[in-house]
């Protein structure tokens, strides 16, 4: 049995985001990264797998140097081996452009499973996942709040709208993306953190997955023209005054809109 | 609000490996998510621990993290330092009871302690299902660990113990006591199991301090033990110091977790705090305050590191430590006195944390070596001469 899961290093959710000043992305120096939350419990999923029986569990990632941080950590929480996509000819890649390089190493993989975050804490685009199933050829699902092990298929519940779920079962091989929440995500201790310095972290460049010109900024066809930060609206209204005249006016204004 | 970060002033993360900042980040992540909601039940009640989280920090490794083998972790002096440091900012008690478990328990069975001792204690210590004291300290011999009263005495094949040691931390949680005793051998080391006839605790209560932390008497009436229970290899008093040498190392990088966590508080507080029209942090006293606890805590990360390196080469000296606990302890205590004060008169609830440290800061000051004492080993470092 083996499980692939991917794995975003996506901006701390306390870094402070500037914009660069191209005005496509936010300035990348000085600010701290961490897993995609998402892909924590993904992660998570595949380590409980691995728990229960014998399992290869394989993470893979895409960026810059920064992303050997974000390997070793999900090394050090268990997972066996790591597969670091760094390349600069990926960057400015779109969703698909992402999709086609994970979908790359699935293909050398062949999991039985690939777990992925449900979608990213920075992009927000929930693409990648059906892109990458879509482009290996398997069955997927996303948003599963629950997954339950069969011999040959995994019995999935995922959230629909509303607080209501959808039971699938998918065939293995398959992918699931997941929604935070789904378990308790363990923490990498610090035998395994040890332990993960002398597991293996393969670099792969684009070249090495045969993808020359067909990822990064030039095949993108989705770009980002420009990033900014959310525009006061003409009815915002901002209240000023001491604190006592502010939740007077709060108050006020509550009652005027019939809230209470 | 934002979570918690460590002050890096000089940009010292760029001088550790990915192994250290992660050990860092996990026990940050550990004490934050399941530590610091449960901490202030604890202090409330005095004398009590959160002994629920002893398996978590099993499974974390935080129990002899840098010992090697036996289910321990084999970290470095740096990772291990990282540790003790992520666990004071949660609370001393915190940090002491790791300190105690893996630098006062495990590590002398694992430097003076027979095989059958370490392959008994030292996997079972590791992953918290035993847990472990050290038996120095006397009502009456503290500082002066050398004039101490417990005799072992042989009977047979085996030894006879009475005595009583004080100001023990996890004395009555403890499976297994290290307990030092002077035989006509000179100073040894003796393992007492907690069921052994003759052998009691009793827990210290009304402490100011440490409240997070159990602190135990343990007394011992007629205790026998079997030659099997000595720690073959402990010869004289050098043995339990070289377990305070490690112990006091972990307490150098403890307390600049202490000082950061009350440093980090006071900042958030005093840019959010309005005093006569603008932010506590704009005024000009406030900045003294906080760029002098910058600059001491900068000062005191220095210090750890380079211990931490000297002591990963092999070329420790133990007054080195003494320089590094004596400093570090003794501006963390500065530190988290100016965050109180800063606070005003928020600063004397346990809705702020800064109080809790600088009253456990005031026992870390005068325990593992008071900071008088580790004064008087440089003195006698500089000078030759031991003074009194």
């Amino acid at each position: 049995m083996k499980i692939m899961v991917c794995l975003k290093q996506v901006p701390h959710q306390d870094a402070r985001l500037d914009i660069d000043s191209a005005g496509t992305w936010i300035q990348e120096s000085n600010i701290k990264f961490e897993i995609n939350t998402y892909d924590t419990y993904a992660l998570e999923e595949a380590l409980r797998a691995k728990d229960e029986g014998e399992c290869e569990v394989v993470v893979v990632s895409i960026g810059p140097d920064r992303t050997t941080q974000a390997l070793r950590t999900a090394l050090g929480m268990g997972a066996d081996r790591a597969v670091h996509i760094k390349d600069e000819e990926a960057d400015g890649s779109d969703a698909l452009g992402l999709a086609k390089l994970l979908a790359a190493v699935a293909k050398e993989e062949s999991p039985d499973t690939i777990f992925t975050g449900f979608m990213s804490d920075d992009d927000n685009f929930a693409a990648v996942p059906p892109m990458l199933a879509e482009l290996v050829g398997l069955p997927h699902t996303t948003a599963a709040v629950k997954v339950v092990r069969g011999d040959s298929s995994l019995t999935v519940d995922r959230e629909t709208e509303g607080g209501s779920y959808e039971v699938v079962e998918l065939p293995l091989p398959c992918l699931v993306s997941v929604q935070t929440g789904i378990n308790q995500v363990r923490y990498a201790s610090l035998k395994g953190i040890m332990a993960a310095k002398k597991k293996p972290l393969d670099v792969k460049s684009v070249a090495d997955l045969g993808l020359s010109g067909s990822v990064g900024a030039g095949a993108a066809k989705v770009k980002i023209e420009k990033i900014a930060p959310p525009p006061k609206g003409d009815t915002a209204e901002l209240l000023e005054g001491s604190t006592d005249e502010v939740v007077a006016g709060l108050v006020t204004k509550i009652k005027e809109l019939g809230l209470l | 609000m934002a979570e918690y970060d460590s002050v890096d002033f000089l940009q010292l993360d760029e001088l550790l490996s990915d192994e250290e900042k992660l050990a860092r980040n996990t026990v940050r992540e550990f004490v934050s998510r399941e530590f610091l909601p449960v901490v202030q039940e604890h202090i409330r009640r005095d004398g009590s621990f959160p002994m629920e989280l002893v398996p978590t920090m099993a499974e974390l490794g935080l129990f002899g993290a840098n010992l090697h083998g036996y289910g321990c972790a084999g970290m470095n002096n740096i990772a291990y330092g990282l540790v003790m440091q992520e666990l004071e900012r949660g609370d001393s008690g915190l940090r002491s009871f790791a300190s105690v478990q893996g630098g006062l328990v495990m590590y002398p069975i694992h430097a003076y302690g027979s095989d059958t001792q370490k392959e008994r204690w030292l996997p079972e210590l590791a992953a918290g299902r035993a847990i472990g004291c050290f038996g120095l300290t006397e009502p009456d011999f503290g500082s002066h660990a050398g004039g101490m009263l417990t005799k072992a005495e042989r009977k047979g094949d085996g030894w006879v113990l009475n005595g009583t040691k004080r100001w023990i931390t996890n004395g009555s949680l403890a499976d297994v006591a290290v307990v030092w005793a002077r035989s006509r051998d000179g100073i040894g080391g003796f393992l007492v199991e907690r069921d052994r006839p003759g052998f009691e605790t009793g827990d210290m209560k009304g402490k100011f301090s440490l409240r997070g932390s159990v602190t135990s008497e343990l007394f011992l009436r007629d205790v026998e033990l079997p030659e099997e229970n000595r720690l073959p290899s402990a010869a004289g008093l050098k043995a339990p110091l070289s377990c305070l040498t490690q112990a006091r190392y972990g307490i150098a990088w403890g307390a600049l977790g202490a000082a950061m966590a009350c440093y980090d508080e006071v900042v958030r507080y005093t840019r959010d705090r309005i005093v006569q029209g603008g932010p506590l942090a704009g005024k000009q006293l406030t900045q003294e305050k906080l760029a002098d606890m910058l600059t001491e805590i900068t000062k005191g990360q220095l210090l750890a590191l380079r211990v931490a390196q000297l002591k990963d080469a092999g070329k420790l000296h133990h007054t080195m430590v003494s320089m590094a606990k004596r400093n570090n302890v003794d501006i963390a205590l500065q530190i988290a006195r100016q965050a109180r004060d800063l606070l005003g008169a928020n600063g004397i609830v346990d809705d702020y944390q800064s109080m809790r440290h600088m009253v456990n800061l005031e026992t870390v000051r005068t325990y593992e070596g008071t900071h008088d004492i580790h004064t008087l080993i440089l003195g006698e470092h500089i000078t030759g001469m031991r003074a009194l």
